[in-house]
């Protein structure tokens, strides 16, 4: 009478899809975790605002002069860029505590693996929500062109929200497995920060901007980056983005799929 | 209906020393081959429970009784969810209400009304079914204004209360217990066995796992005996 066992895959993809379902567990879990961090101060979760206000305040001006740009168009760039690295970066270094941090539920109860992933997904978008009152009020002072590529931001937001949740499942795993990732990541993404044109513009390359087109961080800043900053789209930046979301999720389900029930004798 | 099947449950703990959780060790492991691979295969692994079969029913009291490490714990988590075993199935028919650590998840930092949120949230249960039940928790915990303070300013006591009368808020078709359950001071403690016996007496199936040996002949139908991770007897009593 018994029937069989669903395949791993499958069963994957029921966490997945149970995870991602979860909608009263993620977003408590997220929204506590933020507000934990500022309890007991006045202003709550909106000194992530003022840290990252007071740091593109005393940035702009002088990597402006630095590099010998405008000072309102580099600051608004640096204001967009900076607020989209933080989101992008986040998610990256979050990903790879996502199930570490996860421990006790992980050991003790039956809710689907994913909703530790959607907890930090979630906590990230979170801070970037609060971040954008930053990007508004740089757009009030330098107004971008209006016109339906503005619709795009949303669109690029979300996708980058989405990647978070495939790297969040498979730097999740592979650092709960091993434990000398994390620290690995966190260098890199530092390195990354000064790789990647946040606080420069590729045009600053001259005959060399290939180079950033080498980065595929570039095109997560791009695709948002873009539309705010009054350029046309770039249909190349688009591209290798769903492409790295395309392959980043195969690749998860991979070894997710593989490894899922052994995450809980890592952890 | 309310049952557990389990068929040849095989659980084997992992020992990652500094070791092999390296990613050094395991990536000059791949590129040695050999002698070192003899090192991977090697790898330390405790079996916490190796092929334990049983069949739980409605009206089942089992009682899990063995030496400290004998597996208990294990096989409650098993049952559970939480690990998957290396091989071997386990499948559950009913609403599981695991009161293995009744402290889970909760956090310091936010009030005891945000504990609840978050544990029933846990639990399975969303806002709208949350309400009700909320009420209910400040009453029998007895905090009354403490439950809009932080966690952290509890007394110990009051914590376990709190967290006690999470655990038991909602009834549940299995039930599973680390120890039987026992919090507070005199007073509240009488008043908490009435709660957990009520639930207790509610639920089909119950499975509880403890060293003392009265009380699991007091409160169960069936014992379990583990030793090693392996099932010596099952017992009608």
């Amino acid at each position: 009478m018994r029937s069989a066992p669903p395949s791993r895959f499958r069963l994957a993809l029921k966490d997945l899809k149970d995870g991602i379902g979860s909608i009263y567990v993620w977003p408590t879990l997220g929204w506590l975790e933020i507000k934990q961090r500022y309890r007991r101060s006045m202003l709550g979760p909106f000194w992530l605002t003022i840290s990252t206000g007071l740091m593109l305040a005393f940035m702009g001006p002088l990597y402006g002069k630095m590099f010998g740009q405008p000072v309102a168009g580099y600051f608004s760039y640096l204001a967009i860029s900076f607020v989209v690295w933080i989101l992008v970066s986040g998610l990256i270094i979050d990903s790879c505590t996502a199930f570490i941090q996860a421990e006790g539920y992980i050991k003790q109860t039956k809710l689907p693996l994913t909703v530790h992933v959607m907890r930090t997904v979630w906590k990230n978008f979170l801070i970037f929500a609060h971040n954008v009152v930053i990007v508004v009020l740089v757009l009030v002072f330098v107004q971008p062109r209006i016109d339906w590529h503005l619709l795009l931001v949303p669109l690029a937001v979300l996708t980058i929200v989405v990647n978070g949740i495939w790297s969040g499942i498979l730097l999740g795993l592979i650092c709960a497995r091993f434990r000398d990732i994390p620290p690995i990541v966190s260098s890199l993404v530092q390195v990354a920060f000064f790789l990647t044109p946040v606080f420069w513009t590729p045009s600053m390359l001259g005959r060399h901007q290939w180079a950033a087109d080498l980065n595929p961080l570039f095109h997560f800043m791009e695709i948002v980056r873009r539309p705010l900053m009054g350029q046309d789209p770039s249909l190349l930046s688009w591209g290798v983005v769903l492409a790295i979301t395309v392959s980043g999720f195969a690749l998860m389900l991979v070894l997710f799929q593989r490894f899922r029930a052994r995450i809980a004798y890592w952890v | 209906m309310t049952a557990v099947s389990a068929r040849d449950i095989v659980v084997d703990f992992p020992i990652y020393g500094s070791g092999s959780r390296s990613l050094k060790n395991t990536v000059i492991r791949a590129a040695t081959g050999g002698m070192l691979a003899r090192d991977a295969a090697e790898r330390v692994v405790v079996r916490a429970l190796d092929g334990v079969s049983f069949e739980f029913r409605e009206g089942d009291r089992i009682g899990i009784v063995g030496h400290n490490g004998s597996g208990k714990t294990t096989l409650l988590r098993v049952i559970a969810g939480a690990y998957e075993p290396v091989s071997g199935s386990i499948e559950t028919q009913g609403r599981i209400a695991s009161m293995l650590s009744i402290t889970l998840g909760m956090d310091p930092e936010a009030t005891g009304y945000e504990n609840i949120f978050v544990r029933a949230a846990i639990m399975g249960l969303n806002p709208r079914e949350v309400a009700p039940v909320v009420s209910e928790i400040r009453e029998f915990s007895e905090l009354g204004g403490y439950i809009d303070m932080p966690v952290r300013m509890y007394s110990s006591g009051m914590s376990m209360r709190l967290a006690f009368a999470i655990s038991t808020c909602i009834a549940a078709d299995i039930i599973l217990m680390d120890e039987w359950l026992s919090v507070g001071d005199p007073a509240f403690r009488e008043k908490a066995q009435l709660r957990l016996r009520r639930l207790v007496d509610r639920a089909r199936i119950l499975v509880i796992a403890s060293n003392d040996e009265r009380l699991v002949r007091d409160n169960c139908n069936r014992i379990m005996r583990l030793s090693h991770g392996k099932m010596t007897a099952l017992e009608s009593i």
